[in-house]
């Protein structure tokens, strides 16, 4: 039982009845080459099942990715849930078609950071990385 | 008892996914922990579930969650997916396919990664195990990937080893000769759908034939089923053959309890303090900085690696 560094553990989920995945898969993978530990939880995830899995996998971080639209519901609805859990040590960020005026919206619920179509991967995986720490 | 370990106990979930990560992490505190957990441990019925990628374990990981669940037990499920060595990181993703349990109370998903674990990936999946027994679990499944000998172990210190293979896997089931077929007390060929999954029965029949010497000393004689996982097709069926490998398992020594059993403890034993010997003499020779010296006398040429490794090895185990 070496004590090993922590790795960083991540959620990538897919929220509600949108169906476009490539992006989340995408993200996904960026994340696991940047050496973190991601948890993919696949589509049409309710935020009670996000916030459930989350807390069973003990990850860092949920990263929520939505194109079709319900994000405003969706996200805030993920941060609220942590809290009644207790869980709001886990840090949720997220991605998709999100509209400028939204993302400012979304932020001030509680969503940490929103990153849209053609932001460079590498930027998404370094705010992980000055963001998110393994739990001690 | 600790707290953490009264949590545990008592199934509090945020306790038990924090605990299973500073196992994984090796944070030395668990150690306690676990020591405390022990007399919990012992109650929980464990199937290894594996095969080649994409053969559909968690498919039929998931369809088993349902039928268990039906049958009013709760069941722990650990899945293993293998991380990359590249980047040390990890796509979990078997999780995708038993998500439709995520909210029922009675069942608890994990998902690990092989990592490049010093104690051995067998060591840290036995105590998620344990802590899993220790939380109320009737059953636990563990999902890995049949590549390595390490993601063999693990499902080989279950109750019940289940491969999995697809049918016209022609090769791979050579290559499962080779590796796994000893260890297996189930062989499941999925997608029976398909064409070929008599041949395949047949084909396996026949290998595991071969392997006389096992019955002849009154074994277990491995099961050979079609099922189609992803239409929950022969499920109950397999989870038959599950009870009865338990019933044969009951009357062998220690009877389903592994502690009880002389060769499964000398085996657990033995890795154990392979693990912990490795971890504190290195960590010692780390320390002290006589390892380092080694690589430099090494380099500059002064002394051959045989003779420092001797020069470092002996005087700790004579302590
Ligand atoms: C490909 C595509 C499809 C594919 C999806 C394939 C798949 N499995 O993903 C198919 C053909 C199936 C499809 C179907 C539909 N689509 Co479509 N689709 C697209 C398209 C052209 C590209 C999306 C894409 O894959 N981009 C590439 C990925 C890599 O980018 P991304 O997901 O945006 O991700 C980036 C960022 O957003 C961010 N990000 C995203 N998620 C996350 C998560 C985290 C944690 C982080 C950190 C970052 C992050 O990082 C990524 C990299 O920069 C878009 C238009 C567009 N230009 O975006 C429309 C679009 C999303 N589709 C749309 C629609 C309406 C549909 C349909 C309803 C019907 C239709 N008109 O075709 C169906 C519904 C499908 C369903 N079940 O939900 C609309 C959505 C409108 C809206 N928001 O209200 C769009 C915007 C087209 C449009 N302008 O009308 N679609
Ligand atoms: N035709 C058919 N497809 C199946 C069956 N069972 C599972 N599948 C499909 O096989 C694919 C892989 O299934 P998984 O359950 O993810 O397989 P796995 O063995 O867990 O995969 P890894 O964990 O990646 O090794 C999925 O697309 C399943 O839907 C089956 O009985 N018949
Ligand atoms: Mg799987």
């Amino acid at each position: 039982m070496k004590q090993q560094k922590r790795r960083v553990r991540v959620m990538v989920a897919k929220p509600g009845l949108d169906g476009h995945d490539r992006g989340a898969r995408i993200i996904a993978r960026a994340y696991r080459d940047a050496g973190f530990e991601v948890v993919y939880t696949g589509l049409h995830q309710t935020p009670e099942e996000i916030v459930e899995a989350a807390i069973q996998e003990d990850v860092d971080m949920i990263g929520l990715s939505s194109l079709a639209g319900a994000h405003n519901y969706l996200f805030p609805a993920v941060v609220q849930l942590l809290r009644e859990r207790g869980a709001d040590d886990i840090v949720v960020c997220g991605g998709g078609i999100i509209p400028e005026d939204d993302v400012e919206k979304l932020k001030a619920a509680g969503v940490k950071a929103v990153f849209t179509p053609g932001t460079p991967l590498d930027q998404i995986v370094k705010w992980v990385e000055e963001n998110v720490s393994p739990r001690s | 008892m600790s707290s953490i370990a009264e949590k545990v106990v008592a199934g509090d979930i945020r306790t038990v996914a924090r605990l299973i990560r500073d196992i994984d992490d090796g944070m030395p505190e668990v150690r306690e922990v676990l020591k405390e957990l022990y007399p919990h441990t012992g109650n929980a019925y464990i199937i290894g579930i594996t095969g080649s990628p994409g053969v559909g374990k968690s498919t039929l990981v998931d369809q088993m969650v349902g039928h268990l669940r039906q049958r009013d037990k709760t069941v722990g499920v650990l899945a293993v997916d293998p991380t990359s060595p590249f980047s040390g990181g990890a796509i979990l993703g078997d999780r995708v396919r038993m998500q439709r349990h995520s909210m029922d109370p009675g069942v608890f998903i994990r998902s690990l990664a092989t990592r490049g674990h010093f104690g051995g990936l067998t060591q840290s999946t036995r105590s998620a195990i344990d802590v899993l027994d220790a939380m109320g679990k009737d059953y636990v499944l563990v999902e890995t990937v049949g590549v390595g000998q390490d993601e063999v172990d693990v499902v080989r210190s279950a109750h019940t080893t289940v491969i999995v293979v697809i049918p016209g896997m022609g090769d791979d089931i050579q290559a499962i000769k080779a590796g796994i077929l000893e260890v297996g007390d189930i062989f499941l060929i999925n997608k029976s759908d398909r064409e070929g999954a008599d041949k395949t029965v047949s084909d396996l029949r026949l290998m595991i034939e071969m392997d006389q010497k096992k019955y002849e000393e009154g074994g277990w004689k491995p099961p050979i089923l079609k099922v189609e996982a992803v239409f929950d097709k022969g499920i109950d069926e397999f989870l038959e053959a599950v009870d009865q490998h338990a019933a044969y398992l009951a009357k062998t020594e220690g009877g389903l309890d592994f502690r009880g059993n002389r060769n499964k403890v000398r085996e657990e034993l033995r890795e154990m303090v392979k693990a912990r010997l490795l971890e504190e003499a290195l960590d010692r020779l780390t320390k002290s900085g006589e390892f380092d010296r080694a690589v430099e006398l090494i380099v500059e040429k002064k002394i051959d690696p045989y003779t420092a490794c001797e020069d470092l090895v002996l005087p700790v185990s004579k302590q």
